[in-house]
């Protein structure tokens, strides 16, 4: 397991992995060195490698270098740079027919103004990078506009030039987050909150949520969009009743996937539904393991 | 330094305190000191090492 902070979902996962007598290799990737052909992390003897690198950056690097040395990982770096990346992410979702909220990138302050204005009040502006719901920003003026784009443009990173701006969806106070392995849903729940963003990170109160049909197709239209994996797929539900209630309606069935994220965290999904998380994923990663050890058997006897 | 069988003692390295952690930490772990709330890791078990967590940067998350 690659690794730089064992977080609840980490200790989850190992817990799990040990009890079924694995053998876990953990790697803290802070420690270790890739060269261009092989690393100090002993990485050697795996069936798989899982990447639970908290820092994106170090989680889109290793995995691209232990690929490079043929060492199977998941979710792989491809996976990984579509979904660290929100303007990739929104790509790979329109390119797949896969309903997604509406997005321009505009690269100065000017281009980004005239983006949030083609939009109107409210809409959102996000970094391309980041997550846990931090530097969103709804805008609801072009006062509030001018003033955030003047703010990234002085103090900002380069990657806040990249102005990612968004149409604002009216969700009914909760969205649905997902955790997928290659499409396949493990468990879902809503998170609402009273405030726009209701990210489980934010404070946001979770609440278990059954799939309907339209939305295990759209989540698994989104995983293989992205490259598959071990995915949580966050949807909005779309034609509800600004204020009215979904759990009690039954929604509109219709939904709009907003993001993909690629390291997910399942500890709020955990706890929120009967679900058994860690051992569905341990699941998944046995299989995953099995049919890599097929492979090689049947390269070998080729 | 294994205090009962569900608990570690280890030194808070902010306030040089000593203080009870779960037994089952793993390195890498991330723990709330007990004394300061501070996020402490865990550097190593035997003996137990802690020491401030890094801080929360820009490209965390899932």
């Amino acid at each position: 397991m690659l690794y730089s902070r064992i977080r609840k979902d980490e200790k989850l996962l190992l817990g799990e992995l040990r009890e079924r007598g694995h053998d876990v290799e953990k790697i803290d990737v802070r420690k270790e060195r890739f060269g261009l052909d092989s690393t100090t992390a002993a990485v050697d003897d795996l069936d798989l490698v899982v990447d639970r690198c908290l820092s994106t950056s170090r989680s889109l690097y290793a995995t691209r270098f232990l690929d490079s040395y043929g060492v199977p990982v998941v979710n792989g770096p491809e996976t990984g740079d579509v979904c660290a990346d929100k303007a990739k992410n929104s790509l790979a979702l329109a390119e797949a027919d896969v309903p997604t909220p509406a997005t321009e990138v505009a690269f100065t302050t000017e281009a980004a103004l005239e983006a949030i204005e083609s939009f109107g009040y409210p809409c959102v502006l996000k970094p391309v990078t980041g997550s846990w719901g931090r530097l969103m920003a709804k805008i609801d003026s072009r006062n509030a506009a001018e003033a955030i784009l003047e703010h990234k443009e002085t103090l900002g990173h380069y990657e806040h030039k990249v102005f990612y701006v968004q149409e604002f969806v009216d969700k009914p106070g909760r969205d649905v987050r997902v955790l997928a392995v290659d499409g396949e849903p493990i468990a879902a729940m809503t998170r609402s909150s009273e405030h726009w963003l209701t990210n489980a990170a934010k404070g946001g109160e979770t609440a278990p949520f059954e799939l309907d049909d339209r939305a295990t197709e759209l989540v698994e239209r989104a995983s293989e969009a992205v490259g598959g994996g071990m995915l949580g797929v966050d949807l909005m539900e779309v034609g509800v009743e600004a204020d009215g209630d979904p759990a009690e309606t039954g929604g509109s069935g219709e939904y709009t996937v907003h993001e993909v994220n690629h390291t997910v965290e399942f500890k709020a999904l955990d706890a929120a539904t009967d679900v058994d998380v860690p051992a569905r994923v341990v699941d998944w990663l046995e299989a995953k393991a099995a049919d890599l050890a097929d492979g090689a058997v049947a390269e070998v006897d080729a | 330094m294994t205090s009962d069988t569900d608990t570690l003692t280890a030194e808070d390295p902010i306030t040089g305190e000593e203080i009870e952690i779960p037994a089952d930490v793993e390195v890498g772990e991330i723990i709330d000191s007990p004394v300061t709330g501070t996020e402490l890791e865990v550097i190593s078990l035997d003996p137990v090492v802690l020491d401030e967590a890094p801080e929360l940067e820009e490209d965390w998350g899932e």
